[in-house]
């Protein structure tokens, strides 16, 4: 169980967010330029790394509030929570204290 | 409740509304525990709700809350009350102000405060129901369910969060001290939470195991 901290109403347990994917994919400039090999890598393909890891998450029995979470996807380290409107923070180094 | 209410004119009275929980309102009834580990169940239907979303360091939020005579709680977990009105924080900028005055006043009142600016004034006083659970033993029927840290140290009198009680989605109220918490589920969801918490009153009326 994750023990995750929502940017309005504090700590609270995973059960009550859902996930949203990985964040910050940007939506393309101009959609109906791209080849369908374009849009499918848009729309489907996400990056799978080990670390940390940007990702959305929705307070979906509080605040109904969308924000970014960055976790650790191999210890599940909760390592930064910040909001749409705020900025991204850098992930942390290798090799360090954590 | 589901069942369209549309009715010939002329063709008598309406029919009386009947709450979500009405059906269940003698077993509620029977599952009160009275003693030192004491708690009771009560539905409290047609409570006004009315939701309001306003940017709350707008021009309109200072209208709406000198309409409702009580400012707009900033923060998860307060609420502010005024007259027949109290205001629970529902987001950043969302509230839900229940109250004892009729619904499409109140409304109407507070859409005239917003008076067209960016925002919304809905009742939804159908959309959930309450539920008053009381007694010395309440917070531990509860804590059976809900992820929150209910102990006096974390949440007290006037605290009211959105949370769950089992699986089903509520908006949490503590009212006092006996504890009194009133619970908001959606209408729908209200009679499998009724039996839930019948069902986790139940070993209240024996004696406790050491």
């Amino acid at each position: 169980m994750l023990l995750i901290s929502c940017p309005w109403c504090g700590p609270r347990d995973e059960t009550e967010y859902h996930y949203g994917g990985q964040a910050h994919v940007p939506h393309p400039e101009s959609p109906a330029d791209l080849s369908d090999e374009q849009w499918a890598a848009y729309v489907f393909y996400r990056d799978n790394s080990k670390g940390p890891f940007a990702e959305r998450w929705v307070h979906s029995t509080g605040c109904r509030r969308w924000f970014n979470v960055l976790r650790d996807t191999a210890t599940h380290e909760v390592l930064a929570v910040y909001r749409l409107d705020g900025p991204r923070p850098a992930p942390p180094q290798a090799g360090g204290n954590r | 409740m589901a069942e369209p209410t549309t009715s010939d004119a002329g063709a008598g009275p309406p029919a009386p509304r009947t709450s979500p929980l009405a059906h269940l309102a003698d077993r509620m009834r029977a599952a009160a525990v009275t003693g030192a580990r004491g708690v009771t169940l009560a539905e409290w239907p047609f409570v006004t709700m009315v939701n309001l979303r306003v940017d709350p360091a707008s021009e309109a939020a200072v209208r709406i809350e000198k309409t409702l005579g009580a400012p707009l709680p900033r923060q998860c977990g307060h609420t502010t009350a005024s007259g027949p009105h109290t205001l629970v924080w529902l987001g950043p900028d969302e509230w839900l102000v229940l109250s004892h005055a009729d619904g499409t006043a109140v409304a109407g009142e507070l859409g005239e405060a917003l008076a067209g600016d960016p925002g919304s004034v809905v009742d939804v006083s159908a959309n959930r129901t309450t539920l008053e659970l009381s007694g010395p033993a309440a917070r531990q029927v509860l804590e059976k369910g809900c992820p929150l840290d209910l102990h006096p140290r974390a949440h007290g009198p006037g605290r009211a969060v959105s949370t769950t009680v089992g699986p089903v989605a509520v908006l949490l109220w503590q009212v006092d001290d006996a504890p009194t918490y009133r619970l908001f589920p959606r209408s729908s969801f209200a009679d499998y939470l009724a039996r839930w918490l019948i069902d986790a009153m139940a070993e209240y009326r024996g004696p406790e195991v050491p």
